[in-house]
């Protein structure tokens, strides 16, 4: 083989072309076939036939050529592609390399501002986005009127109330629901040393197999179980409660555990998927499920909450028009009709996501904008640091370019090189978000639903991989262009470092760095103001002193045969627990109530003034409190009148204390203090007036409430509160010591401080302010480099004209102003634009601002000095180092 | 022989399958070749037994070709025309060394079948 002489060596001078090759090898073939006939003898044309005969079928292999051929094309030219990727990767590792201090902190800028993304992503994709982990959860609706001032009560409804409407509807599959009033710690598992505090929920037997979720191990409840038949008390176990508690026992199904002193069988356990706190009551925790009753709590009145499967294919309209015809049916309880009608208009459906998390979508939706603003700050700082970097490698691309290197390459070049500085960020982001998403998934105190649930998925994964895409894209691609686009001679013949190329970058960085602190401006705003929010929600007259208090749940027995003798007992064995534990040094006062303040709540028929009459509807249903004398003083609230005594037993007179507002209601203007309420034949003495205390959250109005005292009404539990001059958390021995020597019975409870209720309270909103908090911080210290990085630039840029400007005599003060000046302005522009765009977002978040106004003039002025301080901040180490400048040095540099 | 002779048509010895390629490496060996000097060395190489029929020639070439068996380069031929030259990758060497291999012990093996003049003792088990 001899190769092609030059000139024939252009035949593909367009570029490869498979067919030609084929057409040109294949007559190749026949010619030289011929050639070799005619030299045998053959006549030229006969040969030229010969050859062809003996070829056969020319096109169709031709054809088969073609296709090889353009297919191998392809291939070549892809494998061509990817080799050029890999070098451009080589290279930019290399060129990394080599500046290190760089690379880490675009790095670190890309990996706190993906990480944040990431870790907002999963929390609004697992609180949001992400269906509720039952199957088909579409079809499950939470049935309610929309929340009132009447608490848990109003949102219930009785045992009959249920068993009708569950008959009668048609769009459900079936309807369940659980008991609404139970209290953390509200059983107790007994025969395995200590007495243990067990959370027990009461739900209708068919509440699993409503929601779809099925024991990992035995059954769930059956019908029976509901109405009390079969007599024997079974039990299914929470996954992490069989763990803990019976170190995951294989065995479990069958065996009996004594709760509240009664053997209960265990008949199933439950999968750790299934995490009941963690949608119907956030942050609380769950042992274990019993059936709820329904034949026996019939006359308790509202206490089931309703849930539904609709059929598939039914919409939560089809269910709405179908509960409003049947809730004029439904009676309270069929032994009064005229309970007839109550729940009319109060059958609500909404979907149970709505219902789980649809409160937050607000604030979740604030919470993502805000980590998008800090990708784009984070974006911004990228494309300024990849800019500057431009600029000292100019020369360096105008060679490549002279060599022949084509735009579309270098851009190619750039954009792998922030590729692989985002793919870099998004890795360690993904590894900073795993840690915050491990560490909120495990923060029981944050009572915001499915939290327990967070994890990082693989659509968690993805996001990353688009985030980390779209970063590297958007702002690789400006200097990219900008680079690419440069003119190679001007470059080429400028013997600066990219001086002539400086101006033009100069205006873009500006404009980046402007954007950079509007941005902030806006986090900045919108942090300062729910700031501002959760300071005033801290500041709300709860109506009680949480701090130097603390509850603990007490456990005793007042089983007697009628209720006065129940509640005489009650009495007795309350005051020794309230004596023995106000002799306990340190504690100034104690007493015990039902239930707490922010937790849950009940309410019962509402009591009359008396000599009033009021038309039905009129009069709010008070929510209910049953405390012990001492519990007003032991809470810290304040009391108009006298505190319910020990004297106030079963029969003497019927005595109670209402709040501020009841109070309002029912003798408005006038002393509510020695005024009598009739309830049905009773007289009730108000004997006080207390303040208003929050029931239900912080930051809600207060409606009416009245107490009864212990020992006249039956409470539904008692919780030891004790306000003591000491740390709380001291006391608990002695106290639990007390209780365990009255009642051998008494759990060893838990001993909580009324600091950490309010807490809990609040902690949705100091969750947000926290996040947002937070994001503003990394948004001001982002902006913070930024102008560091331009105005460093630009001094660099102009040591010479610096240096020209102080030997002709400029002081260096001159010299600092001129560069701070510089520095402020930019900052004020970003300052003006972003003020602009913080009042469009404050009126966005308006609705999650308490007591706050969306325009609060102190958020904006901190807002700016803070900005301007930073600006100042970072403007200065340039302005120094543009102020130390020699003159002579400077010029002599170039 | 002269009996055999007769027996075996030559020009229509069919080529057992999967031998097209072999052959081909095998030919390259000596240096790049053309297709139609690679038919013709095929055909003088084995007596003028084999004869490569070009319409499968060319589609297995470019098949060694897109499997990087062999690779291929514009040239000039011997009468100066410009022709596709066929060369002998590394892996196309490996292939070859292997192939001829398996091709030894197979042809081994039917012969060992063919030529039997008694059938096989019988198990011991």
């Amino acid at each position: 083989m001899k190769p092609p002489p030059l000139w024939r060596r252009y035949a593909r001078f367009f570029g490869p072309d498979p067919a030609a090759d084929v057409k040109d090898e294949l007559r190749f073939h026949i010619e030289t076939k011929t050639d070799d006939l005619i030299a045998q003898g053959w006549r030229p044309d006969a040969a030229r036939r010969e050859a062809q005969r003996q070829f056969g079928d020319l096109r169709a292999v031709q054809r088969m050529g073609v296709q090889m051929g353009v297919r191998m094309e392809r291939r070549r030219r892809l494998a061509d592609y990817w080799s050029e990727c890999l070098q451009d990767l080589r290279y930019t590792f290399r060129t990394l390399r080599r500046d290190l201090s760089f690379a880490a902190i675009s790095i670190l800028i890309l990996a706190l501002a993906i990480g944040a993304n990431i870790a907002v992503f999963s929390v609004v994709n697992t609180l949001l986005l992400r269906p509720l982990p039952f199957p088909d959860s579409h079809q499950l609706v939470w049935i309610a009127p929309p929340p009132t001032g009447c608490g848990w009560s109003c949102s219930t409804y009785s045992a009959d109330a249920y068993d009708e409407f569950r008959a009668q509807t048609r769009v459900y599959k079936d309807v369940t629901g659980y008991m609404a009033f139970t209290t953390a710690d509200n059983l107790r598992l007994t025969g395995r040393g200590e007495p243990q505090p067990v959370t027990g929920i009461e739900v209708i037997s068919n509440f699993f197999q409503v929601l779809g979720v099925q024991p990992i191990m035995g059954r769930p409840f059956t019908p029976e179980e509901s109405y009390g038949i079969g007599g024997h008390p079974v039990t299914i176990l929470t996954n992490a409660y069989w763990r803990r508690q019976f170190q995951a026992d294989p065995a479990i199904l069958g065996k009996a555990i004594d709760l509240n002193g009664t053997p209960v069988t265990v008949v199933g356990v439950l999968p750790d998927t299934f995490d009941f706190g963690a949608v119907f009551s956030p942050g609380a925790k769950t042992d274990l499920f019993v059936p709820l009753n329904l034949d026996q709590e019939r006359t308790w009145g509202n206490i089931v909450t309703l849930i539904g499967r609709l059929k598939p294919g039914a919409t939560v309209a089809q269910a709405l028009d179908d509960n409003n015809r049947v809730a004029p049916d439904l009676y309270f309880s069929p032994r009064f009709p005229e309970t007839k009608g109550r729940y009319k208009d109060r059958l609500i459906p909404v979907p149970l996501k709505d219902y789980v998390s649809g409160r937050l979508r607000r604030s979740l939706i604030a919470l993502w904008s805000a980590v998008g603003a800090i990708l784009l700050i984070a974006g911004v700082n990228l494309s300024n640091l990849l800019l500057s970097r431009a600029s000292a490698r100019a020369k360096e691309f105008a060679v490549r370019g002279a060599l022949g290197a084509s735009r579309g390459r270098i851009v190619r070049q750039l954009l792998m090189e922030s590729l692989v500085l985002s793919g870099a960020g998004a890795l360690l982001g993904l590894g900073l978000a795993m840690i915050v998403i491990t560490w909120l998934a495990h923060q029981g105190s944050v009572a915001l639903p499915l939290l327990s649930t967070l994890r990082i998925d693989g659509q968690a994964i993805g996001w990353t991989v688009l985030i980390a895409v779209f970063t590297a894209v958007l702002f690789g691609l400006v200097p990219g262009m900008r680079m690419a686009s440069g003119n190679l001679q001007e470059v080429l013949k400028d013997s600066g470092p990219g001086a002539g190329l400086g101006r033009k970058h100069e205006r873009v960085r500006s404009i980046l760095v402007i954007t950079e602190v509007a941005l902030a401006c806006v986090l900045l705003v919108s942090a300062g103001l729910l700031l501002r929010s959760f300071l005033k929600v801290l500041d709300v007259d709860l109506g009680f002193q949480p701090d130097r208090a603390a509850s603990v749940k007490v456990d005793y027995d007042d089983n007697a045969p009628t209720g006065n003798a129940s509640a005489l007992k009650r009495g007795v064995i309350f005051q020794q627990i309230i004596t023995r534990v106000s002799a306990l040094p340190g504690v100034e006062a104690a007493g015990m109530a039902d239930y707490l303040p922010l937790g849950p709540n009940r309410e019962w028929d509402s009591p009359v003034p008396q000599g009033k009459t009021f038309s039905p509807g009129e009069l709010p249903d008070p929510l209910v409190y049953v405390v012990t004398p001492g519990f007003i003083r032991a809470m810290g609230i304040r009391l108009r009148g006298r505190d319910f005594t020990w004297a106030d037993g079963p029969t003497s007179e019927r005595v109670v204390l209402i709040n501020a507002s009841a109070a309002r209601v029912y003798w408005p203007g006038e002393n509510a203090v020695d005024k009598i309420l009739t309830d049905g034949d009773q007289k009730l003495h108000v004997i006080g007036v207390v303040d208003d205390v929050h029931e239900e959250n912080v930051e809600a109005s207060t409606g009416s409430q009245i107490y009864y005292p212990a020992t006249q009404a039956g409470p539904a539990g008692a919780q030891l509160v004790i306000r003591t001059s000491l740390p709380p958390s001291s006391l608990a021995p002695g106290v639990l010591h007390a209780l365990r020597e009255l009642n051998p019975k008494q759990p060893s409870a838990e001993f909580r401080p009324i600091q950490t209720i309010v807490d809990r309270a609040v902690s949705p909103r100091r969750f947000f302010m926290l996040l947002v908090g937070a994001f503003a911080g990394l948004g001001l210290l982002l902006a913070a480099l930024g102008i560091y990085g331009v105005i460093s630039y630009s001094v660099t840029q102009k040591t010479q004209e610096i240096g020209v400007r102080m030997a002709l005599g400029a002081s260096a003060g001159r010299v600092r102003r001129d560069v701070l000046l510089r520095t402020l302005r930019l900052a004020l522009i970003g300052i003006v634009l972003g003020t602009a765009a913080s009042i469009g977002a404050a009126r966005l978040i308006a609705s999650l601002l308490f007591a706050t106004s969306p325009w609060d003039a102190v958020t904006y002025l901190w807002m700016v000095a803070a900005l301007v301080s930073v600006a100042l901040l970072s403007g200065y180490l340039p302005a120094r180092r543009a102020s130390q400048i020699e003159p002579m040095a400077a010029l002599r540099n170039n | 022989m002269a009996f055999e002779k007769a027996k075996i048509d030559k020009a229509k010895l069919e080529l057992v399958r999967g031998t097209l390629d072999v052959l081909i490496l095998k030919a390259l060996i000596w240096g790049p070749l053309h297709g139609y000097a690679i038919t013709s060395l095929i055909h003088r190489q084995s007596d003028e037994a084999l004869l490569v029929e070009e319409g499968t020639l060319y589609p297995a070439l470019w098949r060694l070709e897109s499997k990087k068996l062999v690779e291929a380069e514009w040239g000039l031929s011997e009468n100066n025309r410009k022709a596709k030259f066929y060369s002998l990758t590394r892996e196309g060497r490996t292939h070859l060394r292997s192939e001829t291999k398996t091709w030894e012990a197979y042809a081994a093996a039917v012969a060992k079948v063919l030529t039997a003049t008694q059938p096989p003792l019988p198990d011991e088990a």
